[in-house]
């Protein structure tokens, strides 16, 4: 302290008596100075959300999940159900354009249909966020899971358990038009060419329908009883295939993986029942949740649509019968309904 | 003319032997008792679904709505007993619901006479509409607990032979019944051969026509039930899907003529196990599914260039809105 000139002691001085008066000061808060904006910037907004249906688990979850992080806000959340039918898809995302809401939300039946449209959308000064599946077009965001990695891991997993084993495998792809299919495809022979003892006995689609999985897997399963592995596309698909494997008296011998949204009906409740034996969840619920951070982020930025683009690969839960039944793998729709 | 005269019936027996005579020869692991079996099982449901096409197409209609009787009764099933509804009570409401939505369906084609092409696509949007607006909760219902033991109707076996294959023969004998041993039966046949003829002898056609509808969207739902049981889930999307043209593949292919009036469940058996004989050579061939939906097309479009060269259209009774 002995170096210290006077003028310094005297700040100190005057330091420690402002210290010691503060409290008394504290006790009237602090304006935090972003708050304000950021309500501002959200309140009143309008967010369209088009998925390419309702009344699954993925979008039901995406819906609930950004409905109860966007509405205490003041955001109105409309949606546009295209119910399985590209046209009205397409022809939802061209209204919405002239309707002009601050946020798209939207889910891709394929990379082409909505590209352009996406593109008019944030050149009108729309925010564009595509989820699960994207389009050729990059806008603002992009929120989901990374398909070709859900191919790669789920590949992986039945490779290993095919060890030892006939190292004969069957494939059961979703619908030939959904890119969800071609992507998770592409991962899975990015496996594949790294294992050349494996042997593909079977490729085929069985457009998302599990009675026709069903039927599929029990053809194979006759020409192939030794087979030790199944990658399947979709859990709610695969139910059928798992109901082959299991009247085969299969379960446990061929390994099924497949994928899903990890809903706990349609993903924890299988594999501890032991019809899958890997789920590769993209887990809905914090998916929504990343979406909902994407748009307060974007609305509050002020950035201009389209001048700042980015992506958000959602991490994958594996599902298997070690955390089937721990709490947090999978989510009940109910819950985040409430 | 006379000395040369095949029905259809004969050519697709034909070609259905010729072709299960092909995979056995050249295809390792077609003509083995497993596969057969396998064969059989699953086109149960599509057969299943074939005899209830019969019978309307026989009365010279068709019924495009039979995919949302499969799809929406069954479904509440699964739909109920997740919300913890007994099995009984939920059966029971379902077997309600189909006969009520049969009965809308007669009644629209039998008294209000709307053709049955646009009132069963009508009738069938709507169904599958309020089930998904309405009934479920999500487009695949899941099985639950209070539904265990019910599996047994579409998994398993009985005496070796899966129970699939026990239903479709079950529905192929009742059908049968109906259809040729009783009065109803005869009824359905002369309507189809000649509405107007019918409606003179006296037949009571428009109750028969609604009888038709019902029994259609039963047996409908049964096979529903089958497809729920088998799969351990109801897949309502299935609406959306190309069934019903398999459906009337089946039919078509087995001989049964689209002008009404012609066929029986014997041709519904030798359509499915053609279905099922191809479907199987396919998958066991792993054809694409683009390579497969070809050849089904194509295989549709002889059947039905066959069937107006066999039964040519009645120009008598023939009208506007028939198929």
């Amino acid at each position: 302290m002995k170096h210290l000139g006077n003028p310094t002691k005297a700040a100190l001085a005057a330091l420690t008596l402002a210290a010691m008066t503060a409290p008394a000061q504290a006790q009237q808060g602090l304006d935090e100075p972003f708050q304000k904006p950021f309500k501002e910037a959200l309140a009143g907004k309008t967010v369209a959300y088009v998925p390419v249906a309702m009344n699954f688990d993925l979008t039901e979850g995406w819906y609930a999940g950004l409905k109860k992080e966007l509405e205490p806000f003041g955001v109105k959340f409309v949606i546009r159900d295209a119910n399985w039918n590209t046209n009205a898809g397409a022809q939802a995302v061209t209204s919405l354009i002239s309707e002009k809401p601050a946020v798209m939300v939207v889910h891709n039946p394929d990379v082409q249909t909505y590209a352009k449209l996406l593109q008019r959308a944030e050149n009108e000064g729309i925010y564009v966020i595509q989820i699960n599946m994207g389009s050729a077009y990059r806008s603002s965001a992009f929120v989901g899971a990374n398909w070709v990695e859900i191919g790669e891991r789920q590949t992986e997993g039945v490779v290993k358990a095919c060890e030892g084993k006939s190292n004969k495998i069957a494939i059961i792809q979703g619908a030939l038009s959904a890119a969800a299919s071609a992507y998770t495809l592409k991962g899975v022979e990015n496996v594949l060419a790294k294992h050349p003892e494996i042997k593909v006995v079977s490729s085929q689609a069985a457009d998302w329908d599990a009675a026709k999985a069903k039927a599929i897997t029990q053809t194979v399963l006759k020409q192939n009883p030794d087979l030790c592995g199944i990658v399947g596309f979709w859990d709610g698909m695969d139910i059928g295939t798992a109901a082959a494997v299991k009247e085969a008296g299969l379960t446990g011998k061929v390994f099924l993986a497949t994928s899903g949204g990890g809903e706990r009906k349609g993903a924890c409740e299988l594999v501890k029942s032991g019809a899958f034996d890997l789920n590769m969840s993209y887990d809905v619920p914090t998916q929504a949740a990343q979406m909902a951070g994407t748009i307060k982020w974007l609305l509050s930025s002020g950035a201009k649509p389209g001048s700042i683009k980015g992506s958000e690969y959602t991490t994958l839960i594996p599902i298997t019968k070690e955390n089937a039944d721990s709490q947090t793998a999978c989510w009940n729709l109910s819950d985040l309904k409430k | 003319m006379k000395r040369f005269r095949v029905n259809q019936q004969e050519i697709v027996f034909a070609v259905f032997a010729l072709l299960f005579l092909v995979f056995s020869i050249f295809l390792n692991g077609f003509l083995t008792a497993d596969n057969m079996l396998t064969l059989l099982q699953n086109v149960a449901v599509l057969g299943i679904l074939g005899l209830a096409m019969a019978i309307v197409v026989i009365g010279r209609g068709i019924d495009i709505s039979l995919i949302a009787a499969l799809a929406v009764p069954p479904g509440l099933v699964l739909q109920m007993v997740q919300n913890g509804h007994s099995l009984p009570t939920s059966l029971l409401t379902a077997v309600l619901l189909t006969i009520a939505f049969g009965l809308v369906n007669g009644w629209l084609i039998a008294y209000a006479e709307v053709p049955s092409l646009f009132a069963t696509l009508a009738t069938g949007l709507l169904l599958a509409g309020l089930g998904q607006a309405a009934l479920f909760q999500l487009d695949v219902v899941q099985w639950s607990p209070g539904m265990n033991g019910f599996e047994r109707l579409g998994q398993g076996t009985v005496l070796g032979i899966p129970t699939s294959i026990w239903m479709f023969a079950i529905a192929c004998i009742v059908v049968a019944f109906l259809l040729r041993q009783t009065r109803w039966g005869a009824y359905i046949y002369a309507i189809g051969d000649n509405p107007y003829a019918a409606r003179v002898t006296g037949i009571p056609s428009r109750p028969i026509i609604v009888l038709q509808y019902v029994i259609t969207a039963l047996i409908g739902c049964f096979a529903g039930l089958v497809l729920a049981a088998s799969v351990n889930s109801m897949p309502t999307r299935i609406f959306n899907s190309t069934l019903i043209y398999d459906v009337i593949l089946v039919v078509v292919l087995g001989g049964i003529g689209l002008s009404g009036g012609r066929g029986g469940v014997l041709n519904v058996i030798i359509g499915t196990l053609l279905i099922g004989t191809m479907l199987n050579g396919m998958t066991i061939m792993d054809i694409s599914y683009a390579g497969q939906n070809l050849i089904k097309g194509v295989v549709l479009l002889l059947a039905v260039i066959t069937d107006s060269f066999l039964n040519p259209r009645n120009e008598e009774t023939a009208q506007q809105g028939d198929i």
